[in-house]
């Protein structure tokens, strides 16, 4: 009985102690903070929903973009749709690869100790980089006479604006996204699953092949994903890069090597142009573009989360 | 209402020594014949010893078991039989392992894991079905090659041999990772089995199973010693008495006591023996 009797009086000495009070406006603080965040998360999509569902037209995903003053004039945004995805795939193409063989190489290998320590400040640094300084590199690079071929040449001097150029700037953009994916999904495989594999005489290239990559899988998919949708986002590189035409402009009349060396656009630099504060100066075009743009990036985040939460499914004792 | 306590199983007391007959009924078997000899083997991580000067010879037909308290070196002396243990960037060894005669650093490491190869403590079947797990080994490292339908056949002799085949023959796409524990375990055997090794090793196979899978894992290594050379490391001392032929007791990195298993349960030699065998420490 003493126990009971006992009890009621430690529980009253902790709620009066003084860093009780300190403790809950913390958490309602936290709470609070939290809270706010997801309204302005909310207020953002509801706002482009609403607006985008307002402007968004069935015809706009099919007719060419135009010069005009007016909505009825200035056309759809066929071609910054097809720039979008084509910049986006281009991109993953490399990055992917890349980023899932620096992962493994960093995950299971990981020697010289220097190099991969160096290698993993780069990519910090990578993904570090203001998007625009990227793209002004990328000019530098794609201006030279050796890369002429990815772009225009007129008269010995190299345009350096194509979609090459732009998804190989743009591949740095997701390279460290896939990287810590590959590398996160990996490391949550528990080292005694590697061992089984070595224990029947499995070499380390014949356990990463077979077991690790597809036991990874989940979070490499998660990466990718994440990477297409940061890509779709960026606006500077494409303006410096992608040459932001109106129009998918080819560079010559070979049928897709032609167009993938000319110039074109994307959603984002639609959307700069035609903001309120643009060129264009087509503000519901704009809103429906971004709507367009933002459906796709949420259907990727949420994709994202289903691949790596199907990835959970299998676990070890 | 009167509860009456669960029956405990009891390790015998000082002065009442594991005496009594081993509880399998599989005869010892016939004429060991000596496959792999651990030579003065030491072996260290980084400045500390884990193995100090061991020499043992392993024999097929016999079960060796290796015992003794945490941390005295016994996993890592089983985990150099197979070089496994060169996966660990600060050990260092001295001393021969031979397997047949040939030392095994003299064998690609491969291809000695192949001859000389080990079941885990944990259950860890690959993130893959029954059938895939068993023709991962059978293929030659990351080759496709050869297809399901000519591995088949070794596939089901590999899970007859654990002893799984029947539970599963229905259903060899079934997802590994969803057998039971003991299931699991068993088909790390059969994985191990596949290739057709001269040595296995079996790392506490039964610390995460429960008391009847322990049984059946148990009986599988009794009959599997005909076939080859068995070398399990175990903390129970109850399952070495049960099916050890001849037991290895290590303390502090260094081999105390070896000989049969009788002797070294019914009269140790050492005092060191005889104290952690009638459990006063360990």
């Amino acid at each position: 009985m003493a126990a009971a009797v006992e009890t009621p009086a430690v529980a009253e000495l902790e709620l009066s102690a003084p860093w009780r009070l300190r403790d809950r406006a913390g958490l309602a603080f936290a709470w609070l903070l939290g809270l706010l965040f997801c309204a302005i998360a909310a207020a953002i999509v509801i706002y482009l929903l609403t607006q985008g569902l307002r402007y968004v037209r069935p015809n706009l995903f099919v007719t060419h973009p135009a010069v005009g003053f007016s909505e009825s004039e200035t056309g759809g945004f066929l071609d910054p749709l097809i720039g979008t995805f084509a910049v986006g795939v281009m991109a993953m193409a490399i990055a992917l690869p890349a980023g899932v063989g620096i992962g493994v190489w960093l995950s299971e290998y990981g020697r010289p100790f220097a190099l991969a320590r160096a290698a993993e400040s780069t990519i910090e640094m990578i993904a570090g980089t203001p998007s625009i300084v990227l793209a002004l590199f990328g000019t530098l690079i794609f201006q030279s006479g050796a890369l002429g071929f990815l772009s225009r040449t007129s008269n010995g001097v190299v345009f350096g604006r194509s979609f090459f150029a732009a998804a190989t700037m743009l591949s740095f953009v997701a390279l460290p996204l896939v990287v810590a994916s590959t590398r996160e999904g990996l490391q949550a495989i528990p080292g005694h699953v590697r061992e089984a594999s070595y224990a029947v005489g499995k070499t380390r290239a014949a356990t990463t092949r077979r077991i690790l990559l597809p036991t990874a899988r989940p979070s490499v998919i998660t990466g990718a994903m994440l990477g297409f949708g940061r890509v779709i986002g960026y606006t500077a590189i494409i303006v410096v890069l992608l040459g932001s035409t109106l129009r998918l402009d080819a560079a010559d009349s070979t049928p897709l090597l032609g167009a993938l060396r000319g110039t074109g656009s994307t959603l984002t630099t639609y959307i700069f142009q035609n903001a309120p504060t643009g060129e264009g100066n087509q503000p519901t075009k704009a809103y429906a573009a971004a709507f367009v743009l933002l459906m796709v990036v949420l259907a990727l985040n949420i994709g994202a989360g289903v691949a790596g939460s199907r990835g959970k499914a299998h676990r070890w004792s | 209402m009167e509860l009456s306590p669960p029956p405990v199983r009891r390790l015998p007391l000082e002065g009442a020594p594991l005496n009594g007959r081993a509880r399998r009924h599989a005869p010892a078997a016939t004429f060991p014949i000596e496959r792999m000899r651990v030579e003065d083997v030491s072996i260290a991580y980084g400045p500390k010893v884990a193995v100090n000067g061991v020499s043992l010879p392993i024999r097929k037909g016999e079960v060796l078991a290796l015992i003794g308290p945490s941390g005295c070196g016994k996993t890592t002396l089983l985990r150099s039989l197979n070089r496994l243990t060169e996966l660990t960037k600060t050990a260092t060894q001295t001393g021969t392992i031979t397997l047949d005669g040939t030392d095994t650093a003299r064998f690609d490491p491969t291809a000695l894991r192949r001859k000389v190869t080990m079941v885990f403590q944990q259950p860890n079947p690959f993130p893959m079905s029954v059938f895939d797990n068993i023709a991962y080994v059978l293929r030659e490292q990351a080759k496709r090659r050869p297809r399901r339908a000519e591995l088949d056949a070794r596939v089901r002799e590999a899970l007859a041999h654990a002893g799984l085949l029947a539970e599963i023959e229905h259903d060899l796409g079934h997802p590994a990772l969803r057998l039971s524990g003991g299931q699991q375990q068993r088909l790390c055997i059969a994985r191990a089995l596949a290739v057709k090794p001269e040595v296995l090793l079996l790392d506490e196979p039964c610390s995460a199973l429960d008391p009847q899978s322990t049984q059946v894992i148990e009986e599988l290594i009794v009959r599997l010693r005909e076939e080859m050379a068995i070398v399990i490391v175990t903390h129970n001392l109850q399952q070495a008495h049960r099916i050890a032929d001849s037991v290895a007791f290590m303390y502090l990195g260094e081999l105390v006591e070896y000989g049969p298993a009788g002797q070294v349960f019914g009269a140790p030699r050492e005092q060191r023996t005889r104290d952690y065998i009638s459990g006063a420490f360990g």
